[in-house]
């Protein structure tokens, strides 16, 4: 089972080093690493860019969730995205309510649906829990483009940023950064804490060997729903946030496009690392960013580096950095 | 009251038929991925992009070099299946070893770059293909509908392809060492039969499936990239619903959603898009395996 799974980890040593959180060492130095550009970068590069970056990560680290631990792979996590940013900007917009509680709606409503398409998905596993995953989501997007509290084509647009909690104002970029910042790094560590926990290695031992894990009593369905769950409730969070950086929620993020484009950036940073969905996130969000006025070809070298990754490339940015210090990132 | 059903016919037949015409493609692109699935154990996802491929083959040999529509019916698989060949061998080929989802992941990729060419090339505003005029011929004008020909044709040939393919797998030589290395490659392989070049083969007649019915579709749908992508989706589903046991599963169950989704445009419009992901969701609830899969 564990040479033709998907994920291209090197498996876990049997005795982690218990550290802050199951970091190792290693980890705990990139870690370090990574907390550092995020509080330093704002004062060098455009913050509203970061943030950008930041919300995909997170989305990314949502996605690796499954694929990564779990051994699932979801075509269709645009839904629960997307679906966060319209919730989050209903929320904000027409609700009039302040941005935590139109972020944490959106985790909510994306945690919820996870539950249903989940509840659905774990029926079949493999391709067919792709291709499962993907009509539904397809579903969502046709449910997206008829409710009316969508608006349709138009999405919704001029979200205001409110109030942190109604004191903290964060009409200017720098501020929101902050929040945006602590949102990611929240979402991050819970991630880690969650897949180092003793449900997390019940997670991996599902992803290894299934039948195995069900003889000794776990049960597996439980665990792959739970799992997707909270995926789908950090991909809310995270589309929510999008759509409160940038004050719109439109179909672009419910299309499958977008479920493409987050399996694309956990492909390039490398599938079931630790801070591999980070580094894809900031690797194909800059990508985008500079390559935006070649119009049609952006998708054309997305799918290059898709093609590539899969034929040539298959640990990813941190996989190969980690393969060659010879240690797990 | 006899008015009264005249009308209501009229208001339905229209689209039941259309939903039929549908339905046709979905029978001959799930029969397709089925075919490649059993074979290579991999779901093409670029499936979308070669029935787009199939259209504008079709397209460019009417306008650059003048082959009519009956020309492109034969010369638009036999190329874009070559192509699928080279793909098969100079990528697809590379993963059998590793889990089956790299194959999902690199036909996504390849579809992605196939769709971003042709939107580069061709603008995605889609191009007119006219179907030939003796198709007029087979117009069926009866008081409670009138159907273009060319649709009537469109339902025959794949019900034609469909049952030929069907033919071809279960009663010929060729079809039973396909079945026999769908089940056990290694053992077929030892009596000397030279399965990876079946799989490659497959491949490339999977492929050809979706490219003739991307000829069959020009003429229907305008000309554009996009247009496979819109149908992929819909096929995956009806192959989650069919389960990819059978051939005969595929077809049936491609031309019965095709009917439903066209009564859903009668009964309930809204639901006519989302439709065939509700039955997909009951099916997975009641026989996970789907209608007609094994196991």
């Amino acid at each position: 089972m564990a040479d033709t799974a998907i994920s291209v980890a090197a498996p876990d040593a049997v005795h982690e080093e218990a550290g802050l959180f199951g970091f190792t060492r290693a980890q705990a130095l990139a870690f370090g690493v990574l907390v550092a550009f995020v509080l330093v970068s704002p004062f060098f590069l455009y913050p509203v860019f970061l943030m950008k970056v930041l919300c995909f990560a997170l989305f990314a680290c949502a996605f690796n969730l499954l694929i990564g631990y779990v051994g699932l792979l979801s075509f269709g996590h645009a839904a629960f995205f997307g679906m966060g940013g319209y919730i989050a900007g209903h929320t904000a917009k027409v609700w009039g309510l302040t941005p935590e509680i139109a972020i944490i709606g959106g985790g909510a409503v994306g945690a919820v649906l996870g539950l249903g398409i989940g509840w659905l998905a774990i029926r079949r596993s493999g391709i067919y829990f792709a291709m499962i995953t993907l009509a539904m989501a397809q579903m969502v997007y046709f449910f997206c483009l008829q409710a009316p509290f969508t608006g349709g084509e138009d999405g919704i647009q001029q979200i205001p940023r409110g109030r942190l909690f109604g004191l903290i104002p964060l009409d200017t970029d720098f501020t929101l950064y902050w929040l945006v910042a602590a949102i990611f790094l929240g979402g991050f560590l819970l991630v880690h804490r969650v897949v180092h926990s003793p449900f997390g290695q019940v997670m991996k031992a599902v992803r290894e060997n299934e039948p195995r894990a069900t003889s000794l009593g776990y049960r597996t369905d439980d665990y792959k729903l739970l799992a997707f769950v909270l995926s789908a409730g950090l991909a809310g969070v995270a589309g929510g946030t999008k759509a409160m950086v940038f004050g719109i929620a439109t179909l672009t993020d419910v299309h499958w496009n977008m479920s493409g484009e987050v399996v694309l950036m956990t492909l390039v940073g490398g599938l079931g690392t630790v801070f591999g969905p980070v580094v894809g996130a900031a690797v194909i969000v800059t990508m985008q960013n500079y390559l935006a006025e070649f119009g049609a070809w952006v998708t054309v070298i997305q799918g290059v580096i898709f093609v590539a990754c899969v034929l040539a490339f298959r640990r990813g940015v941190v996989g190969e950095i980690g393969n060659l210090l010879k240690v797990r990132l | 009251m006899i008015e009264n059903l005249l009308f209501e016919l009229e208001m339905a037949a229209p689209q039941v038929i259309l939903g039929l015409v549908n339905g046709a493609f979905y029978a001959l692109l799930s029969l397709g991925l089925a075919i490649i699935f059993g074979m290579l154990n991999v779901i093409n996802f670029a499936h979308g992009a070669q029935f787009m491929m199939g259209a504008f083959v079709a397209w460019m040999l009417l306008a650059w070099a003048g082959i009519p529509y009956w020309g492109a019916l034969v010369l638009a698989p036999l190329i874009v299946g070559v192509f699928g060949v080279v793909i098969e061998r100079t990528m697809i080929a590379r993963l059998y070893k590793l889990d089956h989802l790299y194959g999902l992941l690199l036909t996504f990729g390849l579809a992605l770059i196939i769709e971003g060419v042709f939107r580069n090339g061709f603008g995605s505003s889609g191009l007119p293909y006219a179907p030939p005029a003796a198709f007029n011929a087979l117009n069926i004008d009866i008081p409670i509908m009138f159907l273009p020909g060319y649709r009537v044709w469109v339902v025959i040939a794949s019900v034609l392809v469909c049952l030929a393919t069907w033919l071809v797998i279960e009663k010929t030589k060729i079809g039973a060492y396909l079945r026999a290395a769908t089940e056990r490659p290694e053992l077929v392989q030892a009596f000397g039969i030279n399965v990876p070049r079946m799989m490659t083969l497959t491949y490339g007649a999977g492929v050809a499936l979706a490219a003739f019915a991307g000829v069959l579709a020009a003429p229907i749908y305008s000309v554009n990239p996009a247009m496979g992508a819109n149908f992929i989706i819909t096929v995956f589903a009806v192959v989650v619903i069919g389960g990819m046991g059978s051939i005969m599963g595929s077809v049936v169950t491609g031309f019965g959603l095709g009917l439903i989704e066209g009564l859903a445009r009668v009964v309930y419009p809204e639901a006519s898009a989302t439709v065939v992901f509700v039955i997909m969701a009951i099916v997975l609830l009641t026989r996970p395996a789907g209608l007609f899969g094994r196991g």
